[in-house]
């Protein structure tokens, strides 16, 4: 675990010492409160709740998760630090974990940038903070699953960019099952399998405070199997 | 008899690789390679582009599995026993990776903790206080170590290499890309550090091994064609070297070292400064006054002013020259070509 920690450092640390997380820690606030106040008509709702902040978390997610990770494994590859790293006594496992924690410091710094908005909704009239500390929870779980996916993009490419573009497409195409409900029966299985694996559907449940299991096992779940993957891979190319 | 941390006596060999095959597709990067450096030694390893060694160091530090074979450090498997097997080593890779936006002092730090095991006898303070000194690196402590000029930046990558203490130094084409000066450096202070460690050393600088290795192992096409010590090899192998200069085209001289029977190493125009002149180096069974005496009556027969004929002691660059498509150590002018 000490090892974990200690590259999680180290990545929140190199991601300060590049633009990535001042970019990131500048963008997801302003994105947010940009389609929360102006663009979500929040003043002509006329109530204080942050249900339509939170649904639109996840479409931003799919542009920032990405960027936080994009260069963690990429760049190492590119630069031979992989090499570096590699001939150090760290454990796959070890490798995983410690970049995966170090991108969720990140998003989690970020999205704590983010209380501006439940706290002028706070000023400007009664807020329920119950549903919003749930919403900020389920916010970190899905965080934490779309960067595992991030990682392992960034742990496939030497090229950043590619690296930003296939996490962008997953992540989008992740958010779009419960667009094609309109063109299939209701209730029927294909439906359910829509709603099941749409990540946004997930999320909502969270966002309004309510804990389900099943959304909780999608999560994790998601997380785990990206996990995995990336060791998979890094397994692969540190002994082949 | 060495001792590691965790206890085990080692008697063996600090590397011992055995039959060592990897293959990349088709392409054979190791042929059964095998070889042992014992402690204390500062081993050169050499051969060309391609020849295998990166492939064969990538498999020692764990970062590649071989095929076929086995590699041991200090004892350690370098795959069943793969953290124990890397802690005992200190590993600078080719092109010095590091991380350019770190301070040296963080990265220092960083590497120390990720090098860690327990019962380390020194703490991280101490260790990194004896690597600043070892590799001089007070001057540049807290600077970014993109900042820092490429021979610093080689320092850092060595001393990071050294903050375990641990008993083998795998130093990949160390003075690659340094100027002059900064290659002095860098080649006394591993010439200090292999006072105490075991050393391998990859490099193409041929005088680098001369100077700092007294060990050399040399591979090509993936097969070990030498592994002896420095003096051995440079004694020209089988048979000694024998230089030879005359005022005549290289074409004429040729033909009376054939008439001689004698293996041309090297065949090379114009010395001295003059237009029409060869200097051929050749293979002789040993270096009888006979021997040389013939050689000088035969160029003499021929009518060839003779500027030059001694014994040459080879030294590293002839036995690289004379690497053969075989893989052997024998040669023909047509290799030259």
């Amino acid at each position: 675990m000490r090892r974990v920690l200690l590259l999680a450092r180290r990545e929140c640390a190199s991601a300060f010492d590049s633009p990535i997380a001042y970019v990131v820690l500048a963008t997801l606030p302003v994105l947010t409160a940009l389609f929360f106040f102006v663009l979500g008509g929040f003043f002509a709702g006329g109530t204080a709740d942050l249900r339509a902040f939170f649904a639109l978390l996840p479409l931003v997610l799919i542009l920032i998760a990405p960027a936080i990770t994009m260069r963690m494994w990429a760049e190492e590859r590119r630069s031979g630090t992989e090499e570096l790293l590699f001939s150090y006594p760290f454990r796959v496992c070890e490798l995983v974990l410690g970049k995966w924690l170090g991108a969720v410091a990140l998003l989690a710094l970020a999205l704590l940038a983010t209380a501006l908005v439940p706290l002028t909704v706070f000023w400007l009239g009664p807020l329920d903070w119950g549903p919003v500390i749930g919403g900020y929870l389920g916010a970190l779980l899905l965080g934490g699953a779309c960067l595992a996916a991030g990682l392992f993009l960034s742990a496939v490419t030497a090229n950043q960019i590619v690296a930003w573009l296939l996490g962008v497409l997953l992540l989008a195409a992740l958010n779009l099952p419960s667009l094609l409900l309109p063109f299939v029966p209701v209730s029927s299985g294909a439906a359910r399998v829509l709603l099941a694996v749409d990540q946004r559907e997930r999320f909502q449940g969270l966002a309004r405070g309510v804990l389900a299991f099943g959304d909780l096992v999608y999560f994790v779940g998601f997380t785990a199997l990206f996990l995995c993957l990336m060791g998979l891979v890094l397994e692969n190319r540190r002994f082949r | 008899m060495m001792s590691t941390r965790e206890g085990a006596h080692i008697e063996q060999p600090v590397v011992q690789a055995e039959g060592l095959v990897r293959s990349y597709g088709e392409i054979r990067a190791l042929r059964e390679v095998s070889f042992s450096i014992p402690a204390g030694s500062v081993v050169g390893f050499l051969g060309p582009n391609g020849a295998g060694k990166t492939t064969a160091i990538k498999v020692l530090t764990g970062s590649l599995a071989a095929d076929q074979g086995c590699a041991r450090i200090c004892g350690y498997d370098v795959e069943a026993q793969a953290q124990e097997a890397r802690a005992s080593i200190g590993y600078l890779p080719e092109n010095n990776p590091l991380y350019p936006e770190m301070r040296v002092d963080r990265f220092l730090r960083f590497s120390w903790q990720a090098q860690q095991v327990e019962g380390a006898s020194e703490d991280c303070g101490q260790a990194i206080e004896r690597v600043v000194e070892a590799t001089g690196l007070s001057s540049v402590y807290r600077r970014a170590i993109g900042d820092c000029s490429k021979g610093y930046r080689q320092r850092v990558g060595l001393a990071q290499a050294l903050l375990r203490d641990p008993p083998l130094l795998i130093l990949d084409e160390p003075t690659n890309g340094l100027d002059p000066l900064q290659v002095v450096e860098i080649r006394e202070l591993i010439r200090r550090l292999g006072r105490t460690k075991t050393v391998l050393l990859t490099t193409h600088v041929l005088s680098e091994v001369e100077a700092l290795a007294d060990r050399v192992l040399l591979i090509h096409q993936g097969r070990k064609v030498a592994d002896d010590t420095l003096e051995t090899l440079t004694s020209a192998g089988d048979g000694r070297l024998v230089q030879i200069s005359v005022q005549a085209k290289p074409e004429r001289l040729e033909s009376v070292l054939r008439t001689l029977r004698l293996e041309i190493v090297q065949l090379r125009p114009s010395v001295f400064g003059l237009e029409e002149s060869a200097r051929g180096l050749v293979r002789v069974t040993s270096f009888t006054g006979e021997q040389l005496v013939s050689i000088s009556r035969a160029v003499q027969e021929a009518g060839l002013p003779l500027l030059e004929l001694a014994p040459h002691a080879g030294g590293l660059e002839a036995l690289f020259q004379s690497l053969d498509t075989a893989g052997g150590v024998s040669v023909s002018t047509e290799a030259q070509a």
